[in-house]
């Protein structure tokens, strides 16, 4: 007879509850899908006032049919048979990883513009015991793509302390630390121990074949599919990261950091503590971006192997709005625009960069709930606010 | 002399140092430690090898020799005793002066070294210092003055990027000033609409930021593998020179690193000057940092919150297009993503600099002056691999950040949306 009164007040809740679910629900459906179609309408614009020979000749009906094309091959190229779906693997694999690197920092509050840094760093540790070992692959890639994780964490660590002990603000450090970590990459990349052999041009060593990620599709002998079982580290990786947040204590302290630092204080967490430990953790993840990517898709480090991930995964954990499905759904797309951008510039000539707009341009309407509301004219309720993470901090 | 230092006879003026806290007892201690470290650098890495007198070049024909072993000596010397004081009583006020003279000795130092035996043309590196800087000042300025009035802006470098593809498009079609405006123009409207979606659709400012520096990036790559490298006509204007300030170029010293630059860095140097009075002595600058610190407060005085970031952020945006002006300036012509992520080490500089313009101004030139310190060293043969100089700016701030205060304080209300009463 000690709890008399709480239960009482339960019923009605849960139906409130259950009802603003389900418009949360709704939005989470309709709101992208209405971005991604006003990005694409924008995109449209894009291609055809750009196309000034035939703006020129007045010639409507060719640009109608190169926009057509365009937006064709789009879906063709990252879907259509297993040579699509193969490269939209391949872009989709570091982009998750990364993703997750980026969307562990937000939950925590903090904000990790350090992916490239930490990517590139796996890598290199990543690409070193994958030339200097030499099999059984048993050994090799593991270790290998463990020396990734590891590394990243190390290059990781550093802002979460500078953070902690010193208060500097996390998007200086990490800042900082992309462009120290470009210069310890392209110096190391040209040390005898790196450099391949006969080349004066910083590239590394080739990893052994027995180092190599084995390859997803090997059982259908077609060399040119080169997706690797760093997709399966990856969907593994954002399973971790729900098992993470939602199952155990540290992830439910790294959510109350994020959600109101001064309140998990007051609940006796330690914040520094938390501050380090996204930190370390979104360093693991890039860096096994970046191990994913030594050892898989490329087989080999070069200065710019990280390229820009790293600022590409930001896009991928605001557009997810950093939970582990819509992280992964996120970097599904991106990488299928990617995959099919490289079609569209095959065939119709219309540039790649296209997809960064339409990428620029979705993350900007997934933001602006209200601007679509406006826009489309629907009334969505509960759709006032658009993610957020607070600025600075201080 | 025994007496306990109270915060009483240290106000007055009776205690030989200021009782310390905790906190500043272990500032101090680490930061004392980093001067110890830095003397011992300096003894195994300077005071080592052949030596040499470095001969320095002023300009003209006027030069001065420094013999490069006895200036490490004296450089390693002066640093543990820095460090000694520093961990034993700290060093008070003189913290921050002390700390910024150490530096240019270490810096001094390392240049006699490389440059032992050989010619080194200080006011040319100088020179070259200034004018690295110049972008990052533009970009740094924009950000400030985003963020006094409340808006985070970490969208300098698209900012940035709009303004030199503008400028070098519109000034290959009409002429390189009609270019520039164009670039403060465009960038302007690009500043206004992440004033209007964050103020107007409280989106995220973080997000909107981010959007429009992948926004510009895509468009400008877009257009210029789609349009410009298939018509030239459209992407070359040719440089801007440099303009001798006449009479005061001939000024010994500081006449070739100062006043034989090209516009731009006069502007540069004069709009930093402007908006710290501004920002300061102005109901302009009052009103403004109002409204960044406690927007509600300043509602309530009448003051227009929303009016008043709308312009701030609009002018920001000019001025970060007419910086993104200066590649097209200095190269003729617009590559793909040419800002190469400047528009990122002037957000840095802006939080380096603690918001003020004339921090600002000086974390630039600590950026450009290593920039300029790379390119000369790589031609001096040193044996330093020029990846470390192009890493040394960025450990050092780090570095400064971390032992001097506790980052950035940064205005109140940024990040936050506005709601008007």
């Amino acid at each position: 007879m000690t709890d008399v009164a709480a239960p009482v007040e339960q019923p009605p809740r849960g139906v409130l509850q259950r009802a603003v679910d389900r418009i949360d629900t709704t939005n989470a459906i309709v709101l992208p899908l209405l971005a991604f179609v006003s990005a694409l309408v924008i995109g449209t614009f894009v291609i055809a006032l750009s196309d000034i020979d035939k703006l020129k000749d007045g010639d409507i009906g060719g640009i109608l049919t190169t926009i057509k094309d365009a937006y064709l091959a789009l879906p063709k190229g990252a879907f259509d048979g297993w040579r699509p779906l193969n490269e939209t693997i391949v872009a989709t694999t570091p982009l998750l990883l990364a993703g997750l690197a980026v969307a562990i920092t937000f939950k925590a509050g903090l904000f990790n513009i350090g992916g490239t840094g930490q990517m590139l760093m796996g890598g290199m540790g990543a690409v070193w015991i994958g030339f200097t070992m030499n099999g059984p692959g048993i050994v090799q890639v593991p270790l290998g793509i463990l020396a990734g994780m590891v590394c990243g964490m190390l290059w990781g660590i550093v802002p979460g302390l500078l953070k902690a002990r010193a208060g500097v603000h996390e998007v200086i450090s990490t800042i900082m630390m992309n462009f120290m970590a470009a210069s310890l990459v392209l110096y190391t990349l040209k040390t005898d121990a790196f450099v391949r052999e006969g080349r004066s041009d910083p590239i590394s060593k080739l990893v052994t074949p027995e180092g190599r990620l084995p390859r997803l599709f090997g059982f259908l002998d077609r060399p040119e599919l080169r997706a690797h079982i760093g997709f399966l580290i990856a969907i593994a990786a954002a399973i971790f990261f729900w098992w993470l947040l939602e199952r155990t204590t540290i992830g439910f302290e790294i959510r109350a950091q994020g959600a109101n630092s001064s309140a998990a204080r007051y609940a006796g967490m330690k914040p520094g503590l938390l501050i380090v430990t996204s930190f370390v953790i979104a360093g693991g993840f890039a860096g096994l971006a970046g191990a994913s990517e030594v050892l898989g898709t490329q087989g080999r480090a070069t200065q710019g192997f990280a390229g820009s991930i790293g600022f590409d995964a930001i896009a991928v954990a605001l557009l997810g709005r950093s939970s582990p499905t819509g992280t992964a759904l996120a970097a599904l797309l991106f990488g299928a625009l990617q995959a099919g951008g490289q079609k569209m510039q095959v065939d119709t000539g219309v540039p790649v960069d296209l997809v960064l707009i339409l990428r620029a341009l979705i993350i900007l309407f997934i933001a602006a709930p209200l601007l679509m509301k406006a826009i489309w004219r629907i009334k969505a309720e509960g759709a006032a606010a658009g993610p957020s993470f607070g600025g600075w901090g201080s | 002399m025994n007496q306990p230092a109270t915060l009483t006879d240290a106000y007055l003026g009776l205690a030989g140092s200021v009782t310390r806290t905790p906190d500043q007892v272990k500032r101090s201690r680490n930061l004392g430690i980093a001067y110890f470290v830095l003397a011992v650098v300096t003894l195994v890495v300077f005071a080592r090898g052949d030596g040499g007198t470095s001969t320095f070049g002023l300009g003209g024909d006027s030069t001065f020799g420094v013999p490069s072993i006895p200036l490490a000596w004296i450089c390693a010397v002066s640093f543990a005793a820095l460090g000694g004081v520093q961990i034993s009583r700290g060093t008070g006020r003189w913290q921050s002066a002390l700390i910024a003279a150490a530096a240019l000795l270490f810096v001094f130092t390392l240049m006699a070294w490389a440059a032992a035996g050989k010619q080194f043309s200080l006011t040319g590196t100088l020179h070259d210092a200034l004018k690295a800087s110049t972008p990052l000042v533009f970009g740094a300025l924009g950000g400030i003055m985003c963020e006094r009035s409340g808006i985070i802006n970490i969208a300098i470098e698209g900012l940035l990027l709009a303004g030199a593809f503008t400028s070098a498009v519109v000034g290959s079609v009409v002429n390189i000033w009609v270019g520039i405006g164009a670039a403060m123009v465009v960038s302007a409207l690009l500043a206004l609409m992440l004033a209007w979606l964050t103020i107007r659709f409280h989106v995220d400012q973080v997000i909107v930021g981010f959007a429009i520096n992948f926004f510009v990036l895509g468009l400008t790559s877009f257009i210029d593998s789609r349009v410009l490298t298939r018509n030239p006509e459209y992407n070359g204007t040719g440089t801007i020179s440099q303009w001798k300030v006449p009479g005061l170029h001939r000024l010994p010293i500081v006449g070739p690193i100062l006043f034989e630059q090209t516009f731009y860095v006069y502007v540069a140097l004069g709009l930093v000057a402007f908006i710290a009075w501004a920002l300061f002595k102005t109901k302009w600058g009052l009103q403004t940092r109002a409204v960044g610190e406690h927007p509600t407060a300043a509602g309530t005085l009448g003051i227009d919150v929303l009016r008043r970031r709308y312009i701030n952020v609009t002018l920001a945006g000019a001025i970060s297009g007419f910086g993104g002006s200066w590649w097209t300036a200095d190269v003729g012509r617009f590559n793909e993503n040419i800002t190469n992520g400047r528009g990122f080490i002037a957000l840095a500089v802006v939080l380096v600099g603690r918001h003020h313009p004339v921090g600002a101004l000086m974390a630039a030139l600590v950026f450009g002056f290593a920039d300029a310190l790379a390119l000369k060293f790589s031609f001096l043969n040193t044996g330093i691999p020029s990846e470390f100089l192009e890493l040394a700016p960025f450990l050092v701030t780090l570095v400064v950040v971390a032992s001097v205060g506790r980052g950035a304080r940064v205005p109140a209300a940024l990040g936050q949306p506005y709601e008007e009463q």
